[in-house]
C-alpha cells in the first residue's frame, strides 16, 4: 500500500501544483521523485508532528493541497486536538495519512500499533475516514480524497497485502463500499488491509456449505447505509471485520447505524470481530498477532460458523 | 464588551491592544474591503483569548460595523469569545487554543514563498502561549526553512493563567535567537514600536519582537494584577475604567 500511495502521489503531483507532502521524517528515500518532480512542495516537518498539521492547515488557508505522513499512531493520537481544531474546525482540505495501521508494524510494540485510530477520527466533525483494503484502492482513495474540500484521513497498512482485484477500482467513490465476492448467507464488511482475510474466511466458509459476501467498507465516514441496509435484509447474519478495536470502529459505527435504523426488526444479528480493548504487548509479526486475536481468515470462519450455530 | 458579555480576559486584551492599533494603523498592508485579497498581509491572534481587543481593531478598521461589538459573546453573536472559523471578515484563523498560530502561520508563510507573493505573516502570542511545545516545533522549523516574512510577536505582559509567567523577556528573546530567529525587545505600549515591526521581513531570517507589555494596561486598578485575567468589570467597574480610558 505504501508504494501505491507514493506512485499515486507522484502522479497527482506532477498534475496538481498545489499538491504538498509533508512528513514527520519517515519515509526513507521513499519520496525522492516526488521531491524532484515537484520542488518546494516536499517538506520533511522533523519529529514534529503538531508543528506539522498547523502548517498543513497554514497552507491549506492558502490554497494549498496538503497531505500530511507519517506512522499512523504519530498522524493520529499526537495530534488530535491539532486536526480538530486547525482541519475539521477551519474544515480545510487537508490529506492526513496514517501509514502501517493496525498491527503492521506488529514488532514495534503498542507504541506503534493503531487499533483506536478510527474511532477518534470518525468523531470529528467534516473528517471523512477511508481504510483502502489494496493497493488498488489506495490509489483510487488518494484521487478521491484529493477531489474533496474537507479534510480526509487516510488509514493505510505498509507493504505486501494481497492484491484483491486485477486493477483500478473504475468508478470508486468514497462513502461506497464495494463488494469484493457475492455469497447469500452472510454478509463480511470489513475494511483496511484486513480485507484480504475476509476473503480467505469466505473461501473457507465456502468449503461448509456457508456462502459469504465480502464488503469493502473502505470508507468508514460516511458510511454506506444503503450497503448496510441491503447487508440487514439480505443475510442471516452481518460481520463487520477490522483490524481496529470493536470499540467505535466499523463494528462500532455499524452498530450505532443498526441503533438507528432499527435494525432489530430484521432479526438479522450482527458479529464485531476485531482487537479487543486491550494493548498486545509481546513481540510479533502482524500475521502472529492476528492469530493471537483470532483475526486471520481461518479465524474468523470458524468464529462466523460458531456464531451461526446459536 | 467585557462587561455587556460577562466575559472574562479583559486585561490581556488591553495589553496587546496598542500591539494591534500599531499592526492595523502602522505596518500591516490590508485592505478591510478586500479581505482576501491574495497579496494581503495576514495576521494571526494566536492568543485567541484576546479576541475582544482583535474585535474591536477589525470594527474601528472597517472589516464589520462596529454595532456588531453591542453583541459580543451574547448568544447567536459570531464574536465568540475566541476567534471563529469562518465566521468573521478578518479573522484568519481560529485560535483560542494556545500553540495553534505559529505552525499555522508558519504554513501561510510558507504557502506565499512557494507562489512568490511578498506578503508577510504576523503572528501575535502571549507569553504563557510560549509554554505550549507545539511553538517551538514551529518556530525551529521556520529558521530551519528561513521564512523571513514570517513576524512573531509576543505580548510579554508577565502573567500566564494562574500565576506569574514562565520565561522572562530575557529568556523568551534567548529561546528565540536560540531557534535561530531575529529578536529583538520591543515596548509594547509605545507608537514607536511600529517602526520596528516594520523590520519583519528585511532580514534573512524570521522575526520574532518580544514586547513588553502590561496587563491591564491604562485602568490602573487592572494594572498588572492577576485577578482581571478571568473577572468581568461589574458596572460601577466599568464606569470607572471607561472614565479613566476618557480622560487618558
Amino acid at each position: 500500500m505504501r508504494d501505491a500511495f507514493v506512485a499515486a502521489l507522484l502522479e497527482r503531483g506532477t498534475a496538481d501544483p498545489k499538491i504538498m507532502l509533508l512528513t514527520g521524517d519517515l519515509g526513507y528515500h521513499l519520496f525522492d521523485a516526488f521531491s524532484r518532480a515537484c520542488p518546494g512542495r516536499y517538506v520533511n516537518c522533523g519529529v514534529a508532528e503538531q508543528g506539522m498539521l498547523g502548517l498543513a492547515a497554514g497552507l491549506a488557508l492558502t490554497s494549498f493541497r496538503p497531505i500530511v505522513y507519517s506512522i499512523t499512531p504519530f498522524t493520529t493520537y499526537r495530534i488530535m486536538e491539532q486536526i480538530r481544531v486547525d482541519a475539521c474546525y477551519h474544515n480545510l482540505p487537508i490529506i492526513i495519512v496514517g501509514i502501517g495501521s493496525g498491527y503492521a508494524y506488529g514488532n514495534l510494540g503498542p507504541t506503534h500499533h493503531s487499533c483506536e485510530d478510527i474511532a477518534m477520527m470518525r468523531s470529528l466533525p467534516n473528517m471523512a475516514v477511508v481504510c483502502p483494503s489494496d493497493a488498488w484502492e489506495v490509489r483510487a482513495a488518494l484521487r478521491e480524497a484529493l477531489k474533496r474540500d474537507s479534510p480526509t484521513y487516510l488509514r493505510l497498512g505498509k507493504r505486501g497485502e494481497p492484491i484483491l482485484r486485477g486493477g483500478y477500482p473504475s468508478g470508486f467513490q468514497i462513502g461506497k463500499a464495494i463488494i469484493l465476492r457475492e455469497g447469500r448467507d452472510v454478509s463480511i464488511v470489513a475494511c483496511g488491509a484486513i480485507v484480504g482475510e475476509a476473503l480467505i474466511a469466505a473461501d473457507a466458509l465456502d468449503a461448509h456449505g456457508v456462502q459469504a459476501q465480502v464488503v469493502s467498507m473502505h470508507t468508514v465516514k460516511p458510511i454506506d447505509e444503503r450497503m448496510l441496509h441491503e447487508a440487514f435484509t439480505r443475510f442471516r447474519m452481518v460481520v463487520t471485520l477490522e483490524e481496529h478495536s470493536t470499540i467505535g470502529g466499523l463494528g462500532g459505527a455499524v452498530a450505532e447505524w443498526m441503533a438507528d435504523n432499527n435494525m432489530w426488526k430484521h432479526e438479522t444479528p450482527l458479529l464485531r470481530l476485531g482487537s479487543p480493548d486491550a494493548f498486545f504487548r509481546e513481540a510479533g509479526e502482524r500475521h502472529y498477532i492476528l492469530e493471537q486475536l483470532g483475526l486471520t481468515g481461518k479465524h474468523v470462519a470458524e468464529r462466523i460458523r460458531s456464531a451461526l450455530q446459536h | 464588551m467585557a462587561h455587556d458579555g460577562r466575559c472574562s480576559h479583559l486585561a490581556s486584551s488591553l495589553s496587546c491592544i496598542d500591539i494591534l492599533t500599531a499592526l492595523y494603523w502602522g505596518v500591516l498592508r490590508h485592505d478591510p474591503h478586500r479581505p482576501l485579497a491574495l497579496d494581503r498581509d495576514r495576521f494571526i491572534l494566536s492568543k485567541g483569548h484576546g479576541a475582544s481587543a482583535l474585535y474591536a481593531t477589525l470594527a474601528l478598521r472597517g472589516y464589520f460595523p462596529e454595532k456588531l461589538l453591542d453583541d459580543f459573546a451574547q448568544d447567536g453573536s459570531a464574536l465568540a469569545e475566541h476567534p471563529p472559523a469562518g465566521l468573521l471578515a478578518g479573522v484568519e484563523a481560529a485560535t483560542g487554543s494556545l500553540g495553534h498560530g505559529l505552525p499555522i502561520g508558519t504554513g501561510i508563510a510558507m504557502a506565499g514563498r512557494q507562489v512568490r507573493l511578498d506578503y508577510r505573516t504576523f503572528v501575535l502570542m502571549s507569553d504563557g502561549e510560549t509554554n505550549e511545545g507545539s511553538v517551538w516545533e514551529a518556530a525551529a522549523l521556520a529558521s530551519e526553512q528561513r521564512l523571513n516574512r514570517l513576524c512573531v510577536i509576543v505580548d510579554a505582559n508577565g502573567w500566564q493563567g494562574i500565576d506569574r509567567a514562565r520565561d522572562s523577556v530575557d529568556t523568551l528573546i534567548a529561546k528565540f535567537k536560540a531557534f535561530g530567529w531575529w529578536t529583538v525587545a520591543i515596548n509594547g505600549h509605545s507608537p514607536l514600536m511600529c517602526s520596528m515591526i516594520d523590520l519583519a521581513g528585511s532580514y534573512s531570517q524570521p522575526t520574532a519582537f518580544v514586547a513588553e507589555t502590561v496587563k491591564g494596561k491604562g485602568i490602573t486598578f487592572m494594572e498588572d494584577d492577576q485577578l482581571w485575567h478571568y473577572r468581568s468589570p461589574n458596572t460601577d467597574e466599568t464606569a470607572r475604567a471607561l472614565a479613566e480610558l476618557a480622560s487618558a
